[in-house]
């Protein structure tokens, strides 16, 4: 029997719509109501003491691409990202598209994983947006969701199939919003700086018919979808229409989206090269109104490593997108939190727990008595600079590097067992 | 006294990041080096002793032609590798391959390059002068230099002057170059072309746009037309080459109506009969041979700028 | 010695008169040595070598009524030492006459130092034609040479420190009164 007492911190458990300084007890791994007086203390006195980060959207890279992230490298950096789970994107090699692969992260996750890792399977086979993946054997191999990301369904007949199909086994659906013709060989947002800079654009419009499709096939099929990575201040306002109409579709949002802008692009630095691209300062400021007004309700980060001789190539040849875990907390607690006001701290933690837990039915996301217990404890005003030459990650691919933020997960609770702390 | 404007850069990556009294400097120059080409030996010491690579990723016979006899009147040694986009990505990055150069101690590196941001990637990571010899649809410093050399040999100055650069701007170097430095040294810049290739958002740039060529032909002192390249392009952006022709092709009928004294110039190579009438392109307003010869003579400039001080080497 | 503004310590080697003196000496020798006034071409070195051989030509043509040809030589493309400068100006137009065969060129500077923008002067000269003689004026031969090479026309020898600079202002393109002056370290 091993007990721990949390003491002193505030909690804050959305799910219970709890924000209290109290004390927390775990035994044997699970919240529960009391322990015994030998029980293991962690001060937790100023600081928040939050239900466990879940991060919907991460590339651990493994099977077939180890060069870049590992599993046990890739939750290394989620914990020290204050994340007890991470959801992880099909997009590997082979492709999770057949329950082997499913079973294979499993199996390795439950070796070298510091945190839970949910997978996700794929919506077509090889991801080719052509045929079926076997999604019934998909989730008894135990997929939390389907998604082709980093690839977008493009045939509508088969994206309507595959939400009637994923109907009967009671799984949501993440898109990559992506139309190929509009987008085609777009490297960043469609606008004045890829005029200047001479790159083939990626127009807000590849992006939005794409959030309108899913939001007319969600209530067509009658199946939850929920829209990765939204950049445009557009697909706000589309999410925003079918919320209020009861569709079951959903947006999240990532930190660079929110942080940067195509102006970064003027160097051609493919570390500020991502899909979908980053936009300007006024679809920031809808997407922050998106979140302040609720209609985007999850936050991910779409943590993506690539290994730094595939990033450092002509920019139109570098692979799209970077590192995300260890600064998501930092750049949306600073942002969200203390610059631009736009939710309180409590809200925040909802949108990376509850939220995302509730999405895809994970038995996590909460403090309740009987709970796994998951806890992360946070420093939300405590300011640090991002060092990337510190990373957990086998990559570097960071704009963040030496920036500067405000509030910091410092330690990481995973079923009762501290697995990083600052 | 005012200081002499002096230059102060190991690489040329385009003109937007220059200053008007860069520019002006290396124009300046060009007609010194100019002068070069008409004497009994063409030739100056300036750069001897140094070499040259020339590294086209993507074929050119005339940019690359102007860049090795520039540097040969500049009396540096030349070498031309030719390399294909789908070679580089099999084998040695970009970076790799521009390390083997300098490790073979090649002072200047002049590249073209399908990818946009190819020459600054260069500049940034090799203590050789890096020279963009067109960087995908960024930029082409040199064609902008000598276009507006050109340009300021017929009118004496730049300012005030209306130019007119007709054709596909949205994927062309030449009208990023020329834009960045004719906007810089005051002239008064349209672009013309139809809505698909010449958006609006072309403005940010500082110039004006139309989609009806003959709003400028009465006006313009200078029309600049861009080679259309339909068959490399997407099809979605014009229907025809015909169309094209019709809408915006420099035909006599047109020409007529230009200004006595204007300028016909194109960067080449021509297509007679699409972009520009025949007769016209040969006519006594073209000057679209000139540009070739004044292309050397700026490029002369730009390399013994880059290459010849000792101050500028990182 | 006086004190200038900013500090450094300047001497007055010539001042308006002693150059309208030394000019005319050297056009009267020139006039000399070249009975042929109309086969001479006085080439300047810019900046101020160009204004010397405008009025070495203007002198001559007072005293003979035959202006001599005049024409400019930019060296810096044909300098030696250019991959030691630290910061490259502007290249000026070079004109000379495009067959000099039989002609006397002159090439006049302000001030003779090195004798490296003379010998690139020469060079220059060179890749226009063959001349049938190239030779050197200089308002002031300030001594330490680093090449053979000796001027046919001096208007002052003055002794320097290698440290010391000298400075030639002209009224017409300074806006000062003419004068020559040792500026010491």
């Amino acid at each position: 029997m091993k007990e721990l007492k949390i003491t002193g911190g505030r909690i804050i458990d959305p799910a219970n719509q709890r924000d209290e300084v109290a004390d927390l007890f775990i035994r044997d791994g699970r919240i529960v109501e009391e322990v015994s007086a030998d029980a293991e203390v962690i001060d937790a006195k100023g600081l928040v003491v939050a239900p466990g980060l879940i991060d919907l959207h991460v590339h651990l890279r493994e099977p077939g691409q180890s060069h870049k992230e590992t599993i046990g490298s890739g939750t290394a950096a989620a914990a020290a990202g204050g994340f007890t789970s991470v959801v992880c994107m099909p997009n590997t090699s082979p492709v999770a598209d057949n329950p082997a692969t499913v079973r294979w992260i499993h199996e390795r996750a439950e070796q070298v994983a510091k945190v839970n890792v949910f997978c996700t399977g794929a919506i077509t086979k090889g991801l080719a947006g052509e045929e079926l993946a076997p999604i019934g054997s998909l989730k008894n191999a135990g997929v939390v969701a389907i998604t082709d990301d980093g690839h977008c369904v493009q045939s509508h007949e088969v994206m309507r199939r595959a939400l009637e199909y994923a109907r009967m086994f009671d799984l949501p659906l993440l898109d990559h919003c992506q139309d190929y013709s509009l987008v085609a060989d777009g490297v960043m947002h469609e606008g004045e700086w890829s005029v200047r800079l001479g790159l083939p654009g990626w127009p807000r419009i590849g992006e939005e018919i794409i959030v309108m499709r899913n939001i007319m096939l969600s209530e067509l099929c009658d199946v939850p979808i929920h829209c990765q990575h939204m950049s445009s201040g557009g697909s706000v306002r589309l999410l925003r229409e079918a919320r209020a109409r009861g569709v079951k579709i959903s947006g999240e949002v990532c930190p660079h989206h929110i942080a940067l802008t195509d102006e970064c692009l003027k160097t051609y630095d493919s570390n500020f090269k991502m899909n979908p691209p980053l936009r300007t300062e006024r679809d920031i400021e809808l997407l922050l109104e998106g979140i302040a007004d609720g209609t985007i309700d999850i936050l991910g980060s779409d943590h993506a490593p690539h290994a730094a001789y595939e990033k450092e190539v002509e920019i139109d040849h570098a692979p799209f997108g970077i590192l995300g875990l260890e600064t998501e907390f930092g750049a949306f607690c600073d942002i969200l939190v203390h610059k631009r006001k736009v939710v309180d701290l409590p809200r925040l933690i909802a949108l990376l727990t509850m939220n995302p837990a509730k999405l895809l039915k994970l038995d996590r996301g909460t403090l309740s008595t009987g709970a796994v217990a998951d806890v992360t404890l946070i420093d939300p005003d405590l300011v640090w600079t991002y060092d990337v030459g510190e990373t957990f990650s086998l990559s570097r691919n960071t704009p963040f590097h030496g920036w500067e933020f405000r509030g910091r997960a410092v330690r990481t609770i995973v079923a009762g067992e501290t697995v990083w702390k600052l | 006294m005012t200081t002499k404007p002096t230059w102060t850069r190991k690489d040329l990556v385009g003109l937007d990041s220059l200053s008007a009294e860069e520019i002006t400097l290396l124009l300046d120059t060009a007609k010194a080096f100019k002068g070069v080409g008409e004497r009994n030996l063409k030739k100056v010491p300036a750069l001897r002793g140094k070499t040259l690579v020339n590294f086209f990723v993507e074929p050119s016979t005339r940019t690359r032609t102007s860049f090795e006899l520039a540097a040969l009147r500049l009396s540096a040694d030349v070498i031309n590798v030719s390399a294909t986009v789908s070679s580089l990505k099999k084998g040695e990055t970009l970076k790799d391959t521009a390390k083997n150069f300098e490790a073979l101690l090649a002072d200047i590196i002049v590249i073209r390059h399908s990818s946009p941001g190819a020459a600054q990637f260069l500049a940034e990571r090799l203590d050789a002068s890096v020279i963009n010899g067109g960087d995908g649809a960024h930029e082409h410093p040199t064609q902008g230099l000598l276009d507006v050399f050109t340009m300021r040999e017929r009118f004496g100055g730049i300012e005030g002057l209306k130019v007119a650069i007709v054709g596909d701007i949205l994927f062309s170097r030449v009208a990023r170059s020329n834009v960045h430095a004719l906007v810089k040294l005051g002239a008064e810049v349209t672009l013309v072309g139809p809505t698909t290739l010449v958006p609006k958002s072309l403005e940010s740039l500082g110039v004006r746009v139309t989609h009806r060529l003959d709003d400028v032909l009465e006006t313009t002192d200078v029309i600049n037309l861009l080679r259309i390249q339909h068959e490399r392009q997407r099809k979605e952006y014009f229907p025809s080459l015909g169309e094209y022709t019709a809408l915006f092709g420099l035909t006599k009928a047109r020409a007529a109506r230009l200004r006595p004294d204007a300028l016909i110039m194109h960067p080449g190579p021509i297509n007679r009969g699409v972009e520009i009438d025949s007769d016209v392109a040969d006519g006594s307003r073209s000057v679209i041979l000139e540009q070739v010869t004044n292309g050397v003579a700026v490029r002369m400039a730009v390399l013994y700028f880059c290459a010849g001080g000792a101050g500028v080497q990182a | 010695m006086t004190e200038s503004k900013n500090g450094e310590a300047t001497v007055v080697a010539m001042d308006a008169d002693a150059i309208r003196k030394a000019i005319r000496r050297i056009a009267h020798e020139i006039i000399e040595q070249n009975p042929d006034l109309s086969k001479v071409v006085l080439a300047g070195i810019p900046t101020r070598g160009i204004e010397v051989s405008r009025r070495i030509a203007e002198h001559i043509e007072q005293v003979e009524g035959i202006r001599p040809q005049t024409g400019t030589v930019d060296v810096s493309m044909h300098r030696d030492d250019l991959a030691l400068r630290n910061r490259l100006t502007a290249v000026e137009s070079t004109h000379l006459p495009l067959d000099l065969e039989g002609l006397t060129v002159i090439l006049v500077d302000d001030v003779l130092f090195t004798g490296r923008s003379c010998r690139a002067a020469m060079d220059a000269v060179a890749s226009f034609g063959r001349p049938a003689r190239i030779q050197l004026a200089a308002l002031v031969d300030r001594g330490h040479r680093e090449l053979p090479i000796r001027a046919d026309y001096v208007g002052r020898n003055l002794p320097t420190e290698l440290s010391e600079k000298i400075r030639v202002r002209f009224e017409n393109l300074d806006g000062v009164p003419d004068s020559v002056t040792v500026v010491k370290p």
